[in-house]
């Protein structure tokens, strides 16, 4: 069920995270004292890129009847609106060029070009989504209310439709988050949802400002552009309509590799309850999954190629995480923790196994949310790292489960496990990632050994037959014989 | 729009054109809102200008802009800032205000507030004459980061952002008949436009100008206030150096202007000067014709400063008890709203919600619950704004 306590799922104890904070602190503060000109030359440049890509593409497709000229505005088009929605939209409404003092790019004036509003979105996304990181219940992007991400949900009849949710959402990512913007807005104003009856309960303002913005926007897109490029108002269209599903696919992509391929771990409400500073960064780190890119897919994807990083530093500049990462990274390796990474693709099977998997329910599943591949717990180390504290033989011997019930299980393993932790002669640590190492190894073992177990089953229960099977021959034969011997006496 | 009758209107269909910029600008009008309306249909959530100003970084009314078209030294430690503003800049201000200013240093956006030293509907003069214009002084101050930056090394052709002009330091038109001066230092900057803004409309009236440096190489636009000593029969300057002759004692008014109870009368100096004056005159029982701008905050270092937390912005600073709530939460990133920063506008007002505050000016503690002037308040220990 979750990871509800993230020092004895980690290895560290307290004061081993309050010193990673206390160096991810340091990280935060050398970054903001090093921002400068070069930093804000970036996002102009960046900005002035994407406004001159959004103009020629739009120039090009007066063009569009001609098929070369289709493709090009729609390939302009779509980096455009990638550039726009990734590393402008989300990084500027963050925050992250605040510290410029520019009233143009900053979090308060920012309106991107999706159909969501800015301003909604900060209020699901800054607020809900990155304090309250995968936890359940509480992060509403776990799945954005539509998919089951985590065995820790319930499954429901509904979750069969699951693969084919997971492509309309993708197609229609925009619209998506629009919506799970709107409702969360609603929720945090105390504003009940819509109903056709009493109708002021449809005429809401979040309501009304969500129309507002995705009215124009569908506008622009959809009715003004085309109709301006006169005869090619039918190639437009279907321009436009092709860079917003192209954009819809990649932010999608993007999201969905950073949040849910394996080792993106989920989190209970316990563990949130009293969080210091220290734990709060160390479930940003394992909550979240990078994707490895080079400069250009990193800058595509808003540098969100470096999630984990964004989400322990929500607001520093994007075009410091690369940076930032070879530090974490460093972390990673001091306190033996993992770093969840992989290729693009890797992240994306991941969290597409895990889509269609989750469909199904969990009787039909063999893993449980202590040990699944998307969601696991501190119990996954029961009997391995850790003390198996289900009634194991382990916890009798040692009298573990009284001192467990009034300290926490980090500390008793600092005492009773002496090979976890920082070995004093050689500086060593052995943590999460040596702890998730031996549990996998463990897990296999397990498997293996049940595995034998049933071939050896199986093989006894093969031989039982065949000395059955050879006994009632046997039986036959003899029988044959005394009717054979009866009826020649007869 | 239609019209509430159901008809169509002109008025109503420009407004229609308009409302796009009317609401995404923060300038004031240009004669293009209606044709920049209709294109921020087709570049929303953009507006059209955010695409043109790559073109000239002036073409914008979404923000105010200028360029600074020329840098002239006025003493060895001011000078003078001519700026052509961009789209939406309004000329028709009154001669006194001050206007809003930001310049970019290292990447950071800087603002200032600094009197306007031009007439309204200036159009220049000498090399830059028939341009629309307007031009401000800035004095490098010891500890001030950006106006020994203005004065030191801006170059000419750079741009900046612009705040409108605002101010109640002004001049009336017509002017009253008789008029006194009283400025020191920098403080003649928003007298000069007033003093400029007499001689254009051809309507010196009766003026006796005191003013206070320290030698005469100090005096700010010196030349100038004797040319017009001498053309302006109406106009009478008068300098005094305290480098020899020590701090204008206004017991000496009655030598210098033997009828001051009788002229309307604009003060502008340091504080200390300012509040002398300002008993001054209350002791003759004509405080309503005196006009005072307090350009400069006297810093109480009595504040202790601490840890000032912007609720709503998610943020904190650490300061003392001499940087202002306003300078914390702008270092630290937040959008704060601001005017004048001079503690006369009320427009960077904000609520106090936990803590104490102590007021720069007047030593005054304020508690959680009170609206408190950021550009004049510091944080006396921690404290939590809701910003």
């Amino acid at each position: 069920m979750a990871i509800t306590d993230i020092k004895t799922f980690a290895h560290l104890s307290a004061s081993d995270i309050e010193a990673l904070g206390q160096e991810l602190d340091t990280i935060r503060r050398d970054v903001e004292h090093s921002l400068g000109e070069r930093d804000a030359r970036y996002i102009r440049r960046t900005i002035a890129a994407q406004r001159i890509l959004e103009a020629a593409g739009r120039a090009t497709l007066f063009a569009s009847k001609k098929r070369w000229a289709w493709l090009t505005g729609t390939a302009l088009l779509s980096v455009a609106k990638i550039i726009e929605n990734m590393e402008l939209g989300h990084n500027v409404s963050h925050g992250q060029w605040d510290w410029m003092n520019d009233p143009e790019i900053h979090s308060t004036t920012w309106e991107w070009d999706m159909t969501g509003s800015s301003a909604q979105w900060k209020a699901a996304h800054n607020y809900s989504h990155h304090m309250y990181t995968n936890i359940l219940d509480m992060d509403d992007d776990l799945g954005f209310g539509i998919l089951r991400m985590t065995r820790d949900e319930e499954w429901k009849p509904i979750n069969l439709v699951q693969p084919a949710a997971n492509l309309v959402l993708a197609a229609l990512f925009e619209w998506g988050i629009a919506l799970h913007d709107l409702a969360a807005t609603k929720e945090q104003m105390g504003v009940p949802q819509s109903q056709l009856f009493p109708p002021r309960h449809i005429l809401t303002e979040p309501n009304k400002a969500f129309w507002r913005k995705a009215g124009k926007q569908v506008a622009k897109d959809f009715v003004i552009y085309p109709a301006l490029t006169g005869p090619a108002w039918k190639s437009t269209l279907k321009a436009n309509a092709t860079a917003n599903l192209v954009r819809n696919l990649w932010a999608y992509a993007v999201i969905f590799c950073g949040h849910f391929p394996d080792g993106a771990e989920k989190f209970t409400e316990e563990q949130f309850e009293n969080e210091t500073q220290g734990e709060w960064y160390l479930r940003q780190m394992l909550g979240s999954a990078n994707f490895d890119a080079g400069p250009a897919m990193a800058f595509m994807s808003g540098n969100l190629s470096y999630q984990i990083e964004h989400h322990l530093f929500p607001d520093l500049p994007s075009n410091r995480y690369a940076e930032v990462s070879v530090k974490v990274r460093e972390l990673c390796d001091k306190y033996d923790l993992p770093y969840t990474t992989g290729s693009l693709g890797k992240q994306y099977l991941l969290a597409f196994r895990t889509i269609h998997k989750l469909a199904l329910p969990d009787q039909w599943l063999k893993r449980t949310s202590d040990d699944a591949p998307e969601t696991s717990s501190e119990r996954k180390f029961a009997g391995i790292s850790l003390p198996a504290w289900n009634g194991g033989e382990w916890l009798a011997e040692h009298n573990a489960s009284e001192w467990l019930a009034e300290h926490n299980a980090s500390e008793w393993l600092a005492e009773h496990q002496p090979t976890w932790g920082l070995d004093p002669v050689t500086g060593e640590r052995r943590g999460l990632r040596s702890a998730l190492q031996e549990a996998k190894v463990a897990l296999k073992e397990k498997a293996e050994h049940e595995k034998q177990v049933l071939r050896e089953a199986k093989a006894a229960l093969r031989e039982k037959a065949l000395t059955e099977k050879a006994l009632l021959t046997e039986k036959a034969n003899r029988k044959g014989w005394f009717s054979r011997t009866l009826r020649r006496n007869l | 729009m239609a019209s509430k009758s159901g008809g169509f209107s002109v008025r109503g269909l420009r407004e229609w054109l308009e409302a796009p910029v009317a609401e995404g600008g923060n300038a004031g009008r240009t004669p293009l809102d209606a044709l920049r309306g209709a294109a921020a249909r087709i570049t929303t959530p953009l507006l059209p200008d955010d695409y043109l100003h790559l073109v000239n970084p002036l073409w914008s009314a979404r923000e105010l802009r200028g360029r600074i078209v020329e840098v002239r030294k006025e003493t060895a430690d001011s000078a003078t800032l001519v700026i052509k503003p961009g789209w939406g800049f309004d000329f028709k201000f009154a001669p006194g205000q001050y206007i809003g200013i930001g310049v970019l240093v290292e990447g950071r956006w800087h603002w200032r507030s600094y009197s306007l030293t031009c007439p309204p509907d200036w159009t220049g003069d000498a090399t830059n004459k028939g341009r629309r214009l307007i031009s401000i002084a800035v004095k490098a101050m010891p500890e001030g980061f950006l106006s020994s930056h203005i004065v030191s090394g801006v170059p000419e052709g750079t741009i900046v952002r612009l705040a409108a002009p605002q101010g109640g330091f002004v001049l009336p038109d017509p002017a009253p008949s008789k008029v006194l001066f009283l400025t020191a230092g920098s403080g003649i900057t928003p007298v000069m436009a007033m003093l400029r803004t007499m001689d254009r409309r051809d309507a010196v009236p009766d003026v006796l100008h005191v003013h206070s440096a320290r030698t005469p190489d100090d005096v700010m636009f010196g030349d100038e206030l004797r040319e017009l000593h001498d053309r302006r029969p109406g106009f009478t300057a008068h300098l005094h150096l305290t480098g020899e002759n020590g701090k204008f004692a206004l017991a000496d008014l009655d030598t210098v202007c033997p009828d001051w109870r009788e002229r309307e009368t604009w003060a502008c100096g340091p504080l200390p000067m300012l509040d002398e004056i300002e008993k001054h005159w209350a002791a003759a029982g004509i405080g309503d014709r005196l006009h005072v701008e307090r350009f400069e905050i006297e810093r109480n270092a009595t504040a202790e400063g601490g840890t000032v937390t912007f609720a709503k912005a998610g943020r904190t600073a650490e300061v003392d008890g001499a940087t202002t709530l306003l300078q914390a939460g702008e270092s630290a990133g937040v959008q704060m709203p601001f005017g004048c920063r001079m503690g006369i506008c009320q427009t960077c007002v904000v609520t106090v919600t936990g803590g104490h505050v102590r007021d720069l000016r007047n030593g005054k503690e304020h508690r959680a619950g009170d609206k408190i002037q950021t550009c004049i308040s510091a944080a006396a220990g921690d404290c939590t704004l809701e910003v």
